[in-house]
């Protein structure tokens, strides 16, 4: 390691954004919050496939950036309660996947169609989550609404599979339309999961 | 690695500006860090300080906001009041740690 002099004058703070992260509360409140916007469309409803949009969601709130997440189609498992707590992994059509006691172990594509195979992929990748000390899908939206996040259902996916607003995790703030998403949308930078 | 000097005492930073030794810090200093960053610290901001100082020798990694809500009891709505914007760093920082690593 060298040795440098103290430095003379100002001591070196970290930049931490200053007055361009307000408390989410203030970003709420404000019509045009300064700083960054982040809105993650997810519309896929495997497990690994929720996971991407949740943790960035988290992280981005973490940072100050105000954040909305969008669920549509397939992705509105994600924010379905009876659906939330049950998102499965499959092995089907996934060609990146390994054993990690085994990395080098090919495994047929078919086995992934073997009965029960799903179940076995899905509760080893649970566990592989939470030995990181992961949350679960409905923790990470609790923690994301509770750290000032936005939720929103997409109105044409929430006809189709003829839901009820009570079949909706309750902190989702509305079921939107297209249109409605564009005027979110604004100014934002927009994650496709 | 830089050294800069905070509250008169030279204390070695990275190159973002937090301090990489642990056992500089002390609560003046970390009284003084709060003060460089606009926090007027209070009981509940040192509760917090505290807990983070702790957590960290046994993990070799500084309280991620999820840690600091569901280990040391600190709702995170409370921790987004006391270290506005960036509560994570922020709290990292008056603490004397390093950033957390932890992605959630």
């Amino acid at each position: 390691m060298t040795i440098t002099e103290p430095t003379v004058g100002a001591p070196i703070v970290p930049d931490f954004g200053g007055e361009d992260c307000p408390l989410p509360a203030e970003a709420e409140a404000s019509e045009t919050p300064a700083g960054r916007k982040l809105v993650i469309i997810c519309s896929k409803g495997n497990l690994d496939m929720a996971y991407p949009g949740l943790i960035l969601a988290n992280a981005a709130l973490g940072e100050g950036i105000e954040t909305h997440l969008f669920f549509t189609f397939w992705g509105f498992d994600i924010i379905t309660k009876s659906r939330m707590e049950d998102l499965k992994f499959t092995m089907l059509g996934n060609t990146a996947m390994h054993l990690t006691q085994a990395p080098k172990l090919p495994i047929p594509a078919l086995a992934g169609a073997i009965p029960g195979m799903t179940k076995m992929a899905t509760s080893m990748m649970r566990k592989q989550i939470a030995d990181l000390e992961i949350p679960t899908v409905p923790e990470l939206l609790e923690q994301i609404v509770e750290m000032g996040g936005h939720l929103w259902a997409c109105r044409m996916s929430f006809d189709m599979m003829q839901l009820n607003e009570a079949d909706l995790f309750e902190g989702v703030d509305a079921v939107i339309s297209a249109t409605d998403f564009m005027d979110l949308s604004e100014g934002a930078q927009i994650i496709f999961v | 690695m830089p050294t800069t000097l905070i509250g008169g005492r030279p204390i070695d930073v990275n190159d973002e500006g937090f301090l990489v030794a642990y056992d500089q810090w002390d609560e003046k200093l970390g009284a003084e860090l709060g003060r460089l960053i606009g926090l007027e610290l209070t009981d509940r901001h040192w509760a917090v300080l505290r807990f983070l100082r702790m957590d960290y020798p046994a993990r070799g990694e500084t309280a991620t906001l999820r840690r600091a809500s569901t280990v040391g009891g600190f709702p995170i709505k409370e921790l987004f009041a006391l270290f506005p914007g960036k509560p994570a760093k922020k709290m990292a920082y008056v603490a004397g740690l390093p950033k957390p690593k932890g992605c959630v």
